[in-house]
């Protein structure tokens, strides 16, 4: 078998470290029967099908519809039975990670456990089947929903009106920036840049230029958080918004933001947080009391809905009582004892229109809103504050082994550089690649921008503390390694059905569909 | 580093060789090593007009991406078309194979405002901290 | 509280290795002013008897018995059960994106399969992973048709889904981009004329749906043929992708883009969200096309494995020079879909297409019978409007009898002379012969 990649057994050496000799890694994976399986469309033409379906009527042709027009088969498309179908996707699932599998620490991710009866609750017939234009009469239960996980979601961000159809955060982003700009729009001006910090996610740039708004970008200091000062220095009426994360990418707490959003407001502009991190407080502090105009959640963050494969999301968004009007259709009301969905511009003739179809993502709804019905107001408070602990716990536990380059109190998350491992040539990602060995899922590496060779760690407050000391030691082994085989954490990952993926190959010659006699080469 | 005598330097790391009135230019060693391995390029047409200081393309890694500023004002009179097929040829050679594009400049005079070799060798130094 | 898994003891033991005396201490750097003072607003907390008995009456409040005549963007199929069994295991359904390629081989793999998917059904080259819906990629479609062509008019057909058209004008609100819609004629079709007359050479895109709105199939080689001749993309929304297994691919038929929504196959309806949207479009283009994208790639033993690709599109790496600001998408409707359709096969898409195709040519034939003619002549799939007498009426009355009649079409087309009656009824596998038969009946009052 040729070698494409060019690598040779010579370049690796046998990992020496503690408890990778056969035995389980600090956080249980060991070796395994893991299967081989071939793309669906590799398996050529059988005629076999997988679904049970009624016969065509007697007779039956598609005549009525112009030759041209039609296909009688769609071709390339698999033809394998349910049993095969069934193994083919449960082998493959096995290659996964999951939080299901295993700790998944990913700073900003909020990766903590999806539960099951909210899963169950949320395919209930009678939320599965509803058809999302099922008049106000026929689905009650529906709107119902959706009034209550609005008030409880503007409550917690302390604000007034929530629009829940953005479909994810970044979705979010721009619908916050868009009412931002219809806000500044009616006053005359839209004006033309948007603050935010060095620690900012790449979807806040990018939503604001997809608002048309020029980004200035500004630095936080080197205690990781943004200062007063140089927000006033940049602060003008051309800023239309500064869009903050809080706590922020570094996980810490933004603790000027009162200061920075009276700065903001006096030019007249507006302050966006990123809900991303809320997680951290929930119960303990809120954004509109912290001078925050509009704030977007995540709810596949915060509130516990899965996102396998990488989404859906959801990212409802709160804003301040004079910022309502602005905000996409629909919106969900209550009159009496009826709950109705607001569809028509008529009514709210200054919103910024409707960012996607329907409603939203409302299976997410059902998922959220049983989580702060388990939740209720202690759990609601217990969460931020053992999200917090964790996160804590972990910093004590690994201070010195790898470097903090921030001694700033962290919230929820913990960023530590490569620093003191790059002495002996190893980097964040071989630290990444060797905690899989172990059998965690890596940290969020490389972000924020800000730290070079970031590791940012969550761990949610679903995890126990016998997860986080498991995943210390795997961390404190691997900082062992880098100083006695440092090789052997370039070598990394050795234990999982594929090795470290040639991304560079991926790019320069993209493939990214199967093709007949598809190669990669 | 490799950062050879003859050649002029920018402080976004392109690079400038006079060849008979005619610039050529890419981007250096330390930009290449900086950047990773190079996935794409996207280069300008011949005849286009290029402005100094201002971009002329774009080089990506997988993980960065990183425009690429002209020199010198001029016009394009060649471009380094089997780049796009072999990218990795910047990684590879970026002095010599990895040229990009061949510049008429406007004002020869500009390769002059440029940095000499031990100006760059310099500026990278200090990069560094 | 069952996902708080610490114990007093364990806060004790925590606390004391940080430092702190208590959690509050953990959160000094949070000025007290702005802490809160008190616990937040939300109903008290249910154990989950509790909990599942008051969802079982919110649930219980909507009525869902029987399957809805309205499709309008939204329709109701069958989800074999194998779907949500695979779905549902820990390892897809817990994993989130796949950064770290080696511990999400399957979501990766699973994605190549989504985007070979959404390519064979197309007739394109190269798809993404996903979007929000059918209505934002149409979007996304149209700005990619700018960036690519340099022009700033969109054209699209009154005859594109009105929320996927509501859609793009509200993404378009800060690009000075402007859209001209073009009417289409008495048979549902867009008007080739106005469309001819529509597009210039500040055209970037014409968009028209396949089938449309109306339930009607649009005479797209015609339509693209005016698009190109004057350098514009051809793109094509489909929210009704079973329709696929019966029409022809729209890359076959000189469609550049075609975007839309994956929601029949896998997705339960779920009171409209969420749902794949797709994005597909030719080999040229993929630079400029947004959302994540998984490509094909070895590992250092020379195995072939997959990974995210071409990331220095997105927004993490681009920031304010990204193709879009996308980020999460759609993955797990994406691998419901993906599974579906791999149950479904070459044969089991043709079937389902066809008998969805059968199902609306027996409903017209019982509408007709009936005394509700078909509104629009234009060929059709599994969606037609007819003609009910007064549309929004029979929606109220069938809903008393638990039955979703249809789209009334005056709620988007109010100005349509035949707007009053105009209902738009979907059929699919899941309307009997008798429900239909019942339904016509019914209908006529």
């Amino acid at each position: 078998m040729s070698n494409l990649t060019g690598w040779k057994p010579t370049m690796e050496k046998e990992a020496k470290g503690p408890g990778l000799d056969g035995g389980a890694g600090a956080g249980g994976a060991t070796r395994g029967l893991v299967h081989e399986e071939a793309l669906l469309f590799e398996r050529g033409s059988t005629g076999r099908c997988g679904v049970s379906l009624p016969p065509l009527p007697p007779g039956h042709d598609a005549g009525d519809l112009p030759a041209e027009l039609r296909r009688d088969g769609v071709d390339g498309l698999p033809e394998i039975s349910e049993l095969e179908v069934i193994r083919h996707f449960t082998r493959i699932s096995i290659w996964n990670h999951g939080i299901d599998t295993g700790f998944y620490p990913l700073g900003s991710c909020t990766m903590k456990y999806n539960p099951k009866s909210s899963e169950a609750l949320a395919r209930l017939p009678g939320f599965a089947n509803l058809h999302p234009l099922a008049p106000p009469e026929a689905c009650q239960g529906a709107l119902e929903l959706m009034w209550h996980l609005e008030r409880a979601l503007s409550e917690i961000a302390g604000l007034d009106t929530t629009a829940l159809s953005p479909a994810a955060g970044a979705h979010g982003e721009l619908c916050g920036l868009m009412v931002i700009r219809a806000h500044h729009l009616a006053k005359g001006n839209p004006r033309r840049k948007v603050l935010l910090p060095d620690t900012a996610h790449g979807t806040n740039p990018a939503s604001a230029a997809l608002n048309g708004y020029e980004v200035q970008q500004l630095a936080s200091g080197p205690d990781g958080r943004l200062h007063p000062e140089t927000v006033r220095a940049a602060m003008d009426e051309d800023v239309a918004a500064i869009m903050l994360t809080n706590p922020n990418t570094l996980g810490i707490f933004e603790s000027h933001i009162q200061e920075i959003a009276d700065l903001v407001h006096a030019k007249g502009g507006l302050v966006y947080a990123d809900g991303a991190n809320m997680n951290a407080l929930l119960g303990v502090a809120r954004p509109g009391d912290m001078g925050v105009d509009v704030i977007q959640y995540n709810l596949h963050k915060t509130f516990a809905t899965p996102h396998g494969g990488g989404g859906p999301g959801s990212g409802p968004v709160a804003v301040r009582a004079h910022l309502a009007q602005y905000l996409p259709l629909p919106l969900v009301v209550k009159e009496g004892d009826a709950f109705r969905l607001v569809t028509s511009e008529k009514e709210r003739p200054a919103t910024v229109g409707k960012l996607r179809e329907f409603w939203g993502n409302f299976a997410m709804f059902v998922r959220a809103w049983a989580l702060i019905r388990e939740y209720g107001p202690e759990g609601v408070a217990q969460t931020g504050r053992l999200a917090v602990l964790n996160a804590n716990y972990v910093r004590a536990l690994l201070k010195g082994v790898y470097n903090l380059p921030y001694e700033t109190d962290s919230l929820h998350e913990v960023v530590f550089d490569d620093k003191l491992q790059k002495a002996n040539g190893v980097s964040t990602m071989d630290v990444a690649k060797r905690l899989v060995d172990h059998g965690f899922h890596p940290p969020t590496i490389y972000f924020p921008l800000v730290v070079a060779g970031a590791l940012m760690i969550e761990p949610t407050e679903t995890e126990s503390k016998e997860t986080l000391e498991r995943f210390v030691a795997a961390m404190k082994a691997i900082a062992e390694e880098a100083k006695t085989d440092p090789d052997a954490l370039h070598a990394a990952p050795t234990r999982t059905f594929r090795a470290r993926l040639d991304e560079t190959r991926a790019a320069r010659k993209p493939v990214l569909r199967w093709k007949p006699g598809m190669k990669v080469e | 580093m490799e950062i050879p005598q003859d050649l002029r330097y920018t402080r976004e790391h392109e690079w400038a060789r006079n060849k008979g009135g005619r610039i050529v230019v890419g981007i250096t060693d330390f930009a290449q090593d900086q950047l990773g391995d190079v996935v794409y390029v996207e280069l300008p047409d011949v005849g286009d007009p290029v402005k100094k200081g201002e971009a002329f393309g774009v080089v990506e890694s997988t993980k960065a991406v990183s425009e690429l500023f002209a020199p010198i004002s001029g016009k394009v009179l060649e471009v380094n078309a089997p780049l796009s097929d072999a990218p990795e040829t910047i990684n590879e050679d970026p002095y010599e194979e990895g040229w990009m594009i061949v510049i008429e400049p406007s004002d020869p005079k500009d390769l002059e405002a440029l940095m000499d070799a031990k100006a760059y060798q310099a500026f990278v130094d200090e990069q560094a901290h | 509280m069952r996902y708080h898994p610490h114990t007093p003891e364990d806060v004790r033991a925590m606390l004391d290795a940080v430092g702190a005396k208590s959690l509050d201490d953990l959160f000094r750097s949070i000025p007290e002013k702005l802490r809160l003072k008190r616990p937040v607003d939300v109903p008290p907390a249910l154990d989950e008897i509790s909990l599942f008995a008051e969802f079982q009456r919110l649930a219980g409040r909507n009525d869902v018995s029987h399957p809805p005549f309205a499709g309008a963007g939204c329709y109701p199929h069958h989800v074999p059960p194998a779907v949500d069994q695979l779905l549902l295991r820990g390892e897809f359904f817990t994993a989130y994106t796949p950064y770290q390629p080696e511990v999400s081989q399957g979501t990766l793999q699973a994605l190549f399969e989504w985007q070979t998917f959404v390519c064979l059904l197309t007739g394109l080259d190269v798809s993404n992973a996903s979007m929000y819906d059918g209505a934002t990629a149409t979007a996304e479609a149209a700005l990619m048709a700018t960036r690519l062509t340099g022009r700033k008019q969109i054209v699209v057909s009154a005859a594109l889904h009105p929320e996927y058209r509501k859609v793009l004008a509200t993404y378009l609100r800060s690009t000075h981009d402007e859209i001209a819609v073009v009417p289409f004629g008495a048979d549902g079709r867009t008007d080739l004329r106005a469309l001819e007359k529509a597009v210039g050479p500040s055209t970037a895109c014409v968009i028209v749906g396949w089938p449309n709105f109306l339930g009607v199939v649009e005479p797209l080689p015609e339509i693209a043929k005016v698009a190109k001749q004057a350098g514009a993309l051809t793109i094509t929304a489909t929210a009704e992708a079973v329709s696929f297994g019966l029409l022809q691919a729209p890359g076959a038929l000189g469609a550049d883009v075609a975007v839309g929504s994956f929601q029949s196959f896998g997705n339960p309806m779920t009171f409209g969200g969420p749902a794949p949207g797709f994005f597909a479009t030719r080999e040229a283009n993929v630079r400029q096309m947004p959302g994540r994208v998984c490509g094909a790639t070895l590992d250092k033993h020379g195995k072939r494995g997959f990974v995210l690709t071409l990331s220095t599109r997105e927004q993490h790496i681009r920031r304010e020079k990204a193709t879009s600001n996308i980020c999460t998408n759609s993955g797990l409707t994406a691998l419901a879909a993906t599974i579906h359709l791999s149950l479904l096969g070459r044969a089991g898409l043709s079937h389902l297409a066809r008998l969805n195709h059968a199902r609306a040519r027996m409903l017209r034939e019982a509408m007709e019978r009936a005394g509700c003619k078909a509104i629009f002549s234009g060929p059709y799939f599994n969606e037609q409007a007819f003609d009910v007498g007064d549309a929004e009426e029979v929606v109220t009355r069938l809903a008393k009898r638990g039955v979703l009649a249809g789209a009334p079409l005056g709620r988007w087309y109010p100005d349509h002379p035949r707007a009053k009656g105009a209902l738009l009824c979907v059929a699919t596998e899941l309307h009997s012969e008798e429900l239909i038969q019942l339904f016509a009946r019914t209908v006529r009052g």
